[in-house]
């Protein structure tokens, strides 16, 4: 029992260790910032995931108590990562694409990177 | 009378269940701490948040977070397989614009952050008038099937969910 339950932890440990080594080699492989934005925000969810998975593992099986902290850094790490990831995307469209290297938004108004919203004004 | 007391049920829920994860052990005591922080919070905060979303589904709200779940473990391998063996000329990136019927700011926020953790997409920005949103694709050939999907899969969903 114990031997299985280390086998299925090491099993998480190195998944996860490859998916982390992954996400970093994208950084230095891929050639544009938009690219390279791909990278750490996907590779990284499963390499922390599954060393979040393995710690949970080892406190149930080894240890005998559940652990909860590891549900809670899942959970704060799916809030916070998209954030960073949208917030490094405006910067640098703000800071190094024009208005006409992006599509049509399809609406009355731009993209509200370089477009003011529509006042309340005009809505009501 | 109840309405008053827990202004927003599944708020104080969160709160507590939380509490209990951060202390990271169930005795009364905690439990008890945990329940009060859930009832005091949103009463304190409930003049900032004047209209709250609802969850209208809850039972979809948990498929799709199950979805969600299974998606971003495909979206890794295949975004793995792609940074290991694709060669970077072969990459073909592109902007695709996703139509919203979404309204509600929560449900366009979770959208957004769903776009940015499954399948090699990034949500970049919202149109001035959040009625489309701009999103980066690592490699496609079908710009207007990745629409279709994001519509398709998750925005449905949240419609069902939200509104």
């Amino acid at each position: 029992m114990t031997l299985f339950a280390e086998i299925l932890i090491a099993f998480f440990l190195v998944v996860s260790g490859i998916f982390g080594l992954v996400g970093s080699f994208g950084l230095i492989k891929l050639g544009e910032t938009m690219q390279r934005l791909h990278a750490p925000t996907k590779a990284t969810t499963v390499g922390v995931g599954g060393v979040l998975i393995a710690s949970m593992l080892y406190f149930l099986l080894i240890e005998g108590n559940l652990s909860f902290h590891e549900l809670l850094i899942t959970l704060f790490l799916f809030l916070t990562a998209p954030i960073t990831a949208n917030f490094v995307a405006k910067t640098y469209v703000a800071r190094h694409l024009k208005r006409h290297d992006l599509p049509e938004t399809g609406r009355a108004h731009g993209w509200s990177i370089y477009d003011d919203p529509p006042g309340r004004s005009e809505d009501e | 009378m109840f309405a008053r007391l827990v202004p927003h049920p599944i708020l104080s829920l969160t709160l507590a269940i939380v509490w209990l994860g951060l202390v990271n052990k169930i005795t009364p005591g905690n439990v008890l701490l945990g329940g009060l922080l859930g009832l005091v919070v949103p009463m304190l905060t409930s003049a900032y948040w004047p209209n709250r979303p609802t969850l209208r589904n809850p039972g979809m709200a948990l498929s799709y977070i199950l979805i969600v779940l299974w998606d971003i473990v495909v979206a890794n391998v295949e975004v793995a397989l792609i940074i290991l063996f694709k060669p970077r000329a072969a990459l073909h990136s592109q902007w695709v614009t996703v139509p919203l019927e979404l309204t509600s700011p929560e449900a366009i926020t979770v959208l957004a952050g769903t776009i940015t953790l499954t399948p090699g997409t990034v949500s970049t920005t919202l149109s001035a008038d959040a009625g489309s949103l701009l999103v980066h694709c690592l490699h496609t050939d079908d710009p207007d099937g990745v629409r279709d999907r994001i519509k398709q899969r998750y925005e449905r969903r949240l419609m069902e969910v939200f509104e």
